[in-house]
């Protein structure tokens, strides 16, 4: 992975000591209240309900086990004990003590870490795809441009002071495991029909509460232009984005209010006037590679006959599996699901117990590096197919094996009312009925393939509105109801959920979704998918049947 | 008021004239708006002091007319500190019409946000009295470093 060199490390270590500058200003009365918000957002810290929230950047997903057991510290050391990854692949601690924020950037500078732009209105991390380097069906890693999008965004000068925030997902491969169609800007990286390697530019993605399917501005970007023509993107942005109404200030509104062609025209007039003098070379681009190059793959692993005999042994094995690794594409080795979805814990939690095991095990079974993905679960990317077993017993007593990676039970779900000051309603109260409710693996593992997503409010942390059942929680006059939609996907194909009908009440939610499964289960054809089969039939048979004794 | 110019600090000499005012009688040094410095070109042809311009985030930048180098000072107006246009219009200035003269922030701005103004070429900052100059002054070298190509 990315190493930091002395400048890299030097600019993370001056930003601590100004925000540390910050505090203290604010602390003194020297900052006011809305100076010093614009200021801590920009390092991450929100004011939440309880106590202030600190969201650190995990760049692409990407941790080192050095990197992970320094989580853990933090979260024994600064907060209750455990922290949260949330859907942009960053993680969060939900107790420190606003005195003690600059200690803990200063403890995440020690291992190249930081909290810089992970809230704000500015350009945010930048997420990708949590296979990256490993998966069967990439054309090409896409943490190399991932980094480099990295470096150009921080700090970036011009547009720290957006009409909001800005968020970039990469993804090199055919299955877009990184939902880069709804974001501000999703870079796909293509081929074009002479074989040379560039970028596909879509822009003005976005969730929330007017979620929109990213439109493709640049079929076909040439590779050293990438940085011009996403700087290009973000004036345009900068400048016309609207700031009179914050709801209506994201990128995708100026895309639908200008049009898309216009808008196009606008970003190609500006990157025109920049392209020359910012190309980045084909060297800096080979040096950036250097840092992710493949680890040193066990040439014997595919030899491994003991993964079978234990496959065929052991049927819970079997079904982990099953539904907790996935193909690599390296003979011998599979990619891990580590599941934060354990029934009895708040979705994409984890103890710094786990995580110190977490990193343990990644030492031990996976080149010391994990992922965490978007629907907030973590990866160990390179284990051996011999290790598999022992890696699972493992992650059993850890509570970190329930084998529902991308059933029922892997939701995504938001902090909600229980954290969040913006929630209008508890979300995960929602996700525990949930699982108390589906804690039948048979029958989770007959259903598959089913993603829902459970946000507190309209802001759509947990983007409910491309779960393919979304969960919104909604405020009517004190008491908490829930709108269902169903159909949604961040994937290829990716949708927006339709309004199954008006909202349930909180005490109604588990049976509506249990319904909506029972007429999924009647519907389907042989093994189809739950969105297939929403799809084809349409949402009038599953409205019909939550609805029909209201 | 002062201002901090090149990281020196020197008085003001300059006064916004706001539209609908007529131009002052003796030569002072004075800031216009752009939709004046586009519409009264012949009367301030005339104008016997030293001319600049004064430019809102609303101001479009396809507007901006190629004279607009020949302004002794462009002022870049915040009314808000959250408004970041006029940070792209700095970097315009500077980069597209290859400005070279005083780019001075005024308004609202904060003191935190020097640093990266200064990067997209705004090279003066019109102070409130009580601003901290220590403070202000210590903002240019906030970072040692950067990551991207700018105008400093």
């Amino acid at each position: 992975m990315y190493q930091y060199n002395d400048k890299d490390q030097t600019l993370i270590n001056e930003r601590v000591a100004q925000f540390r500058r910050q505090t203290e200003r604010f602390l003194k009365g020297e900052l006011n209240e809305d100076q010093f918000r614009a200021l801590r957002l920009m390092n991450g810290l929100y004011i939440q309900t309880h106590a202030p929230m600190l969201r650190v950047a995990i760049p692409y997903g990407l941790l080192n086990s050095r990197q992970v057991r320094k989580l853990a510290e933090i979260a024994r050391k600064y907060d209750k004990g455990y922290c949260h990854f949330s859907t942009r692949q960053n993680v969060q601690y939900n107790w420190p003590k606003l005195e003690t924020v600059p200690d803990i950037l200063e403890e995440l500078a020690s291992v190249q870490m930081h909290a810089i732009q992970t809230s704000g209105n500015c350009l945010r991390n930048t997420t990708s795809d949590h296979l990256a380097g490993v998966a069967p069906d990439e054309l090409e890693d896409p943490r190399p441009y991932c980094e480099i999008i990295r470096q150009w965004s921080t700090f970036h000068p011009e547009f720290a002071y957006l009409p909001r925030k800005f968020k970039i997902a990469v993804s090199a491969s055919t299955t877009d495991r990184a939902a880069t169609q709804f974001h501000d800007i999703g870079v796909h990286l293509v081929q074009n029909e002479s074989g040379q390697t560039g970028f596909r530019i879509l822009a003005g993605g976005g969730l929330g509460r007017t979620p929109i399917i990213g439109k493709v501005i640049k079929p076909f970007l040439e590779k050293q232009h990438l940085l011009s023509y996403l700087e290009a993107i973000l004036r345009i942005y900068n400048l016309y984005g609207r700031r009179d109404n914050k709801y209506k200030a994201r990128i995708k509104i100026l895309v639908k209010e200008t049009g898309v062609e216009k808008f196009t025209e606008m970003v190609n007039a500006e990157w025109q006037k920049i392209k020359h003098g910012m190309e980045v070379s084909e060297k800096y681009f080979e040096n950036m590679k250097a840092h992710f190059a493949p680890p040193e793959y066990n040439s014997e692993a595919a030899l491994d006959t003991s993964f079978d005999e234990a496959l065929s042994n052991n049927s819970d094995f079997a079904t982990w599996i099953k539904f907790n690794t996935t193909d690599h594409k390296v003979n011998g080795y599979r990619a891990v699901f580590a599941s934060l979805k354990a029934p009895d814990s708040p979705p994409g939690d984890v103890t710094h117990q786990q995580l110190d095991a977490i990193a343990d095990l990644s030492d031990q079974y996976s080149f010391g590096e994990i992922r965490t993905t978007h629907r907030q679960n973590l990866v160990f990317a390179d284990v051996k197919t011999s290790d598999l077993f022992s890696l699972w017993q493992k992650l059993n007593s850890l509570k970190l094996a329930t084998p529902n990676i991308g059933t029922v039970t892997d939701m995504i779900c938001c902090p909600g009312l229980d954290f969040c000051s913006l929630a209008n309603a508890g979300s995960i109260g929602i996700a525990k009925q949930i699982n108390d409710t589906f804690d039948n693996l048979d029958y989770l593992h007959d259903l598959g393939d089913i993603k829902i997503n459970i946000s507190g409010c309209m802001n759509g942390c947990a983007h409910q509105s491309v779960g393919n059942i979304g969960i919104l929680g909604v405020d009517k006059k004190g008491v908490e109801w829930y709108q269902i939609t169903l159909g949604g996907s961040s994937e290829n194909e990716a949708a927006i959920g339709d309004r199954l009908g008006p909202a349930v009440a909180k005490e109604d939610v588990v049976a509506a979704v249990s319904t909506i499964l029972d007429v999924y289960l009647q519907q389907r054809h042989q093994e189809e998918p739950f969105l297939n089969t929403v799809k084809r039939v349409g949402i009038t048979p599953f409205r019909e049947k939550v609805y029909e004794n209201s | 008021m002062k201002i901090l110019k090149d990281q020196q600090l020197t008085d003001n000499t300059w006064t916004f004239i706001p539209d609908g005012t007529d131009l002052p009688d003796k030569p002072i040094d004075i800031t216009i708006s752009l939709k004046r410095w586009l519409q009264e070109q012949g009367i301030l042809k005339k104008y016997p002091g030293k001319l600049g311009i004064r430019l809102n985030p609303e101001d479009s930048v396809d507007s901006l007319p190629p004279t607009i180098k020949n302004a002794k000072l462009i002022e870049i107006n915040f009314p808000t500190f959250t408004d970041g246009r006029g940070f792209s219009l700095a970097k315009i200035l500077r980069t597209h019409f290859n400005y070279k003269g005083e780019i001075r922030a005024v308004g609202q701005f904060m003191l935190d946000q020097i640093y990266y103004l200064s990067r997209v070429g705004v090279n003066a900052f019109a102070l409130e009295n009580k601003e901290n100059l220590a403070d202000a002054v210590a903002m240019f070298n906030e970072f040692s470093e950067s990551y991207q190509a700018s105008v400093n």
